[in-house]
Formats: C-alpha cells, sequence, structure tokens
C-alpha cells in the first residue's frame, strides 16, 4: 500500500455504512453561477454536496440538482431556514419524497443574525427524524455535551461548527472540537466558519473525520482555485492526523544528533 | 421571412432594429410585454453589480448601457413615448461592518479595472439619499450606471414596431428540416413559414431550442411615494441580503428582488414579501409610510454562466438571443443590433463574440 497517499481508496470516510474517497462535504450557497459551481466542486474532488430544499425545484430542467447528477456527485439535503423542529421535520420529509435519499443535513437555527443552531429544537428533530428512519448528520454548535447527546439519539454523524455560517472565522475553539472527537463514535465533520485552506487543515489535525465548506468557496475571488486548495488541504490534514505530529517542546531540539561530530584538533 | 419569438424587450428591441433595416420580421408572442419585461426593475448598473470573474460581462455591460442614450431619444423621436432613461448613477450601501467590508473590497475590485467609482462614508452616502438610516455605515457611487423603466420601454418598443406583424400566439415548436429552419409551428398547428428563426422567449427558450435557458424566479414590489423619496437606483447590502430600490419620476418605487430555483412557481409568497420590506424598511425607514401599489413575480432566463446566449445557435438559420438573466433590459440596445446585424449578415459588435451558444456545447447534450 502506498503509505504515502492514504487519502483516496485506502482510508475512506464511512457515514451509516457509505463510503466516501473525499473527505470535503460541499455546500452549494452563494456561487456566482452554476457553471462556477460546478467548476469548484470539480475541482473540489467532492462526493456528497449539500443542497437546500427550501431553495431548489427538484423537477425543474437546469438546476443545481442536474449539475450534481452529471458528476455522480451524491446529494445531502439540508433544512435549511428552518427555526423550528415542526419545519425541518416536514422539509426533511419533502425531501425525501422529492430527492428519494433518507439522508438530511439538519439545520435548526436560532436566529437569522448569528444563524447558530437552536440546540432544543436541534435535538428534538434529530429525534423525531431518527424514529422515522432518516440518516441524520445535524449541524451543531461545538458543544460537546450536545454532540453526545445527538450521537445518543442515533444520528449518524456530528457536524459542529468552527464559527458562525458564512463568517470564515476559522475555528474558535480547537478545544471543543478535540474534546468532540475524542468521546465520539460516530464521524465529526467540521461544518461552517473555515475561511481559508489553513482553517481546513486544522480540522482534519484536530481529528475530524471530514469537513463540510460553501462559502470559502463560492464567494472566492477564484472559486475554482478555492476548491482545489481546500481539497489538498482536507487530505494534508488528514495525513498529517495519521501521520501523528511531534509533542510540542519549549526547547529547540536538533533534528541532527551534536554527537559524534569532528573537532578541531582530534 | 424572420419569425422572431418572444415580444419582450428583446424580442421587440431585435424586431424594431430588424424592420429599421428593411428586413421582413414578424413577431410572435401570446402576451407581447408580459413576461419578465414586466416585471423588472430596469437598472443599468453593469458596474454597481460587477462579480468576480464577470470581465467580459462587464464588457456586453457596458457597450449596452452606453447605448442607452441613443436608444432612448431614437425611441422618443419615433413614437413620442419617454422610457425613462436616467442617468444618476448608482448608489450601493453598506448596513453593517460585514457589509461594509464587502463593498470595500468590490470598490478595490472595480479600480483594478480601471471603472470610475467612488467610495463613500456614511455621511456622504446621506448627502445623496436622505432617507438613507442614519445606521448605513458606507457605499460605493458608480456615477456612469443608470436607470431605465422597463414598461416604457415595452410600450415604446411596441409602438415603434406598429409596422411588425404580432401573431398573438404561443410556438409550439420551431420546424428543422434537412437541418435547417423553415419556420415555427403554433399552438393551433398552423405554420409559419421562416428562413431564420430567433429564440427571443426567455426562460421558455429551452422548450423551443437546445439552449441552456431555466427560470430564475423574481418577486418584486413596487410602492408609491408622493414627494421626492430617492434620487438614484440603489443596492442595499443588508447583513449580506442585497436588495434595491428603484426610484421613477412619476413617484412610483421598485423594491427587488428575490432570487429563487423554483422552476415556473409564479406564486408571490409571504416570505418573499418579507424579506424585502425587512431590508427595505432597515435602509430605508421611512417607506413604512408610502403607498403599496403591486407585487409580481416573473422569470429571469438563466443560462450556467448567467450570461446570455446570442447568435447563431444549432440548425441553419436559427439565432438565439435569451439567457439574459438579470440583465435583459440593460443588454436590450446591443442585443438588438448586434442580432439585427446577424440578421443582415453584418460583423456584430465585438463585445458579444464570447457569449456564442457554442460555449455549452461540451455539456449541452447532457442537461
Amino acid at each position: 500500500m502506498d503509505m504515502t497517499n492514504m487519502t483516496d481508496t485506502a482510508d475512506p470516510l464511512v457515514i451509516a455504512g457509505r463510503e466516501f474517497g473525499s473527505r470535503l462535504v460541499m455546500g452549494t450557497g452563494g456561487a456566482p453561477s452554476l457553471h462556477v459551481l460546478e467548476e469548484a466542486l470539480l475541482a473540489s474532488g467532492t462526493e456528497l454536496t449539500t443542497v437546500a430544499m427550501r431553495r431548489i425545484d427538484p423537477a425543474m430542467k437546469g438546476s443545481v440538482l442536474e449539475v450534481l447528477d452529471r458528476h455522480g456527485i451524491g446529494v445531502l439535503p439540508n433544512t435549511a431556514g428552518c427555526f423550528t423542529s415542526g419545519e425541518a421535520v416536514l422539509t426533511a420529509r419533502l425531501a425525501r419524497e422529492a430527492l428519494g435519499t433518507s439522508w438530511v443535513k439538519l439545520e435548526v437555527i436560532a436566529d437569522e443574525h448569528t444563524l447558530l443552531p437552536d440546540p432544543v429544537e436541534l435535538l428534538d428533530a434529530a429525534e423525531r427524524l431518527v424514529a422515522e428512519g432518516f440518516t441524520v448528520l445535524p449541524y451543531t454548535s461545538d458543544d460537546p455535551v450536545l454532540a453526545r447527546r445527538l450521537e445518543q439519539a442515533g444520528c449518524a454523524a456530528v457536524m459542529p461548527l468552527g464559527s458562525p455560517i458564512g463568517s470564515g472565522m476559522g475555528i474558535r475553539n480547537p478545544h471543543n472540537i478535540e474534546l468532540i472527537v475524542e468521546r465520539a463514535g460516530v464521524p465529526v465533520i467540521l461544518d461552517a466558519g473555515i475561511g481559508t485552506a489553513s482553517d481546513a487543515a486544522l480540522a482534519m489535525e484536530l481529528g475530524c473525520d471530514a469537513v463540510l465548506l460553501a462559502t470559502a468557496v463560492t464567494r472566492a475571488q477564484r472559486p475554482a482555485l478555492m476548491a482545489g486548495a481546500m481539497r489538498r488541504a482536507v487530505e494534508a490534514g488528514r495525513a498529517a492526523r495519521l501521520a501523528g505530529r511531534i509533542p510540542v517542546r519549549r526547547l529547540a531540539r536538533a533534528s541532527s544528533p551534536f554527537e559524534g561530530l569532528a573537532t578541531a584538533g582530534s | 421571412m424572420i419569425v422572431v419569438i418572444g415580444a419582450g424587450a428583446i424580442g421587440l428591441g431585435i424586431a424594431w432594429r430588424a424592420s429599421q433595416r428593411g428586413l421582413p420580421v414578424t413577431l410572435v408572442d401570446p402576451e407581447p410585454g408580459g413576461g419578465a419585461s414586466h416585471v423588472a426593475a430596469g437598472m443599468l448598473t453593469p458596474v454597481g453589480e460587477l462579480q468576480y470573474g464577470e470581465e467580459q460581462q462587464l464588457r456586453l455591460g457596458l457597450d449596452s448601457r452606453d447605448r442607452y442614450p441613443e436608444f432612448a431619444a431614437e425611441l422618443a423621436e419615433r413614437t413620442g413615448i419617454d422610457i425613462g432613461y436616467r442617468k444618476e448613477g448608482n448608489l450601493s450601501v453598506a448596513y453593517d461592518t460585514d457589509d461594509l467590508a464587502f463593498l470595500t473590497d468590490q470598490h478595490r475590485f472595480q479600480e483594478s479595472l480601471g471603472l470610475r467609482t467612488e467610495l463613500l462614508t456614511g455621511r456622504e452616502c446621506r448627502r445623496l439619499e436622505p432617507m438613507l438610516a442614519p445606521s448605513v455605515r458606507g457605499g460605493i457611487l458608480a456615477p456612469d450606471d443608470g436607470s431605465v423603466d422597463p414598461r416604457r420601454v415595452v410600450r415604446a418598443l411596441l409602438a415603434a414596431c406598429e409596422d411588425v406583424p404580432i401573431v398573438r400566439r404561443r410556438v409550439r415548436e420551431i420546424v428543422v428540416e434537412g437541418g435547417a429552419v423553415r419556420g415555427v409551428r403554433l399552438e393551433d398547428g398552423d405554420v409559419l413559414a421562416a428562413e431564420r428563426v430567433v429564440v427571443a422567449a426567455g426562460s421558455w427558450s429551452a422548450e423551443l431550442a437546445d439552449l441552456p435557458v431555466r427560470p430564475v424566479k423574481g418577486q418584486i414590489l413596487r410602492l408609491h411615494s408622493p414627494y421626492p423619496f430617492l434620487t438614484r437606483a440603489t443596492r442595499g447590502l443588508v447583513r449580506g441580503f442585497s436588495m434595491y430600490l428603484v426610484p421613477r419620476p412619476d413617484g412610483e418605487l421598485v423594491v427587488g428582488a428575490t432570487q429563487e430555483e423554483l422552476g415556473f412557481d409564479s406564486r408571490v409568497t409571504a416570505g418573499g414579501l418579507w424579506e424585502l420590506l425587512r431590508d427595505a424598511r432597515t435602509l430605508f425607514p421611512g417607506v413604512t409610510e408610502l403607498e403599496f401599489k403591486e407585487v409580481s413575480a416573473s422569470f429571469r432566463p438563466g443560462s450556467p454562466d448567467n450570461s446570455p446566449i446570442l447568435g447563431f445557435a444549432g440548425p441553419d438559420g436559427l439565432l438565439a438571443a435569451t439567457g439574459h438573466f438579470r440583465n435583459g433590459i440593460l443588454l436590450t440596445p446591443l442585443t438588438a443590433d448586434a442580432v439585427a446585424d446577424l440578421l443582415e449578415g453584418k460583423e456584430p459588435p465585438e463585445a458579444i463574440r464570447p457569449f456564442g451558444a457554442a460555449r455549452f456545447a461540451p455539456t449541452g447534450d447532457s442537461r
């Protein structure tokens, strides 16, 4: 096995028994045009992409769904724009009917200025959707307790935020993300807040199983170029995690030994 | 004979220009001027709405925008109808710090392309538009942009096309034989013979020819102010949401617009209205005092890269003039001139060259 590149076939991401070669999940919001979005998705190498069910008509010709279908990219419908558990459950049901998938990215938003998850509504919706047979991937705050409760409710993954949606502020509380990763029995997908490639690499170095991002790519000056950067950052971060980083030391440690050096006059 | 399918601003403009050159044109549309042209706000803002990666679209927009003064003057002379062309610039304003950061970046991009724009403080914005909320953080003035009243444009073009026959029926299909266009078959089975057919049917173009155009729904509302409320087309960024207001000399104030990928769903929704009014009120607290006149929804013809599809497409004799997305009114003068050139066998303006149907060829078959 080629140990220098474990990120494609050797090391798949597995969510609810389904394997993905790519650990980058993409969102579709914010792209200036479908054409730009298509280029960016291809450059990202993603195999799973979220689509806001409230923003599209699945039957329409020439929609984003056709772009995904054309390239064999899996669709992950999301419940963006829902403020209550009831709306989210309804949206997930409509998505299942329209797209024939029981996978859903569950998003229940507390207010439209921070777009932070409403933890109480989120857990409630997760429980209801799991009971209805959905494969639920909840977008959650970076609270290790809530992440655990979502897992216990039967969610197939947990998706903590790095910072608010679209903010590009990166990972504000790496410690919490590490705590979530350490205690999770399901994949952890860092969702929201990624601004640039190093943020995505950091998420993977912290032990996340995948990264979900949209704005950082779709609103970049050159989306396809940024998408390629994110792809490589996720691969690099994953490889670094698997490779095992060195401990941080307070003082220098020479990479080559001082002992046995030739000295003058010997 | 030349058949132009679609009598919105684009189809009417083409028919007018072609008939001026003595070409035999017939327009076919069940409801002339009834589509997106009737709902459009009419902003002529290629600079104010510039996006990264759209430098070619910018050239197209600037070319067409700068044809408007003459276009308006010619129509006024021919028909006596003033199309409401105004060149008072476009103001973009930012509501919060994040919005201002976005506009500041946009201003840098505009300047890097040599465009004339001015970065303004909040107070400077309010000197230009005193009804703006005091909390506005800053903005950009694009002094060469402007606006026009699309309903007047359609009315004037209809009047200018008085010698052009208009068949008020729906086209069922374009008749093609031996790789060449023979005419159009109407909904009742009648065939209008033609050697050339121009598809200017907006969002419905994909039903007639192999053109990658989809409907992008927009909801828009119209208020009326008895006193001067706004001087120029103003775009607002409100917590990341983009909206605009366009004033007319008769007191009409157009507030737009949602952008929704919902197919041919023409319903006006509570949420659509609420978003528009919420952001309008945030930027202009005084709008709540204005009279509510109208709300409507229509479909922008969107292509995969948001740019128009112009020129020969597919079988011999078939021309496309569609996919103008949010810029149909802006691009009407240029599209009309360019398609008339093509119909006459002349070299069209350079700016349209990147916008042929061929650019979608690799993926066009798997739509």
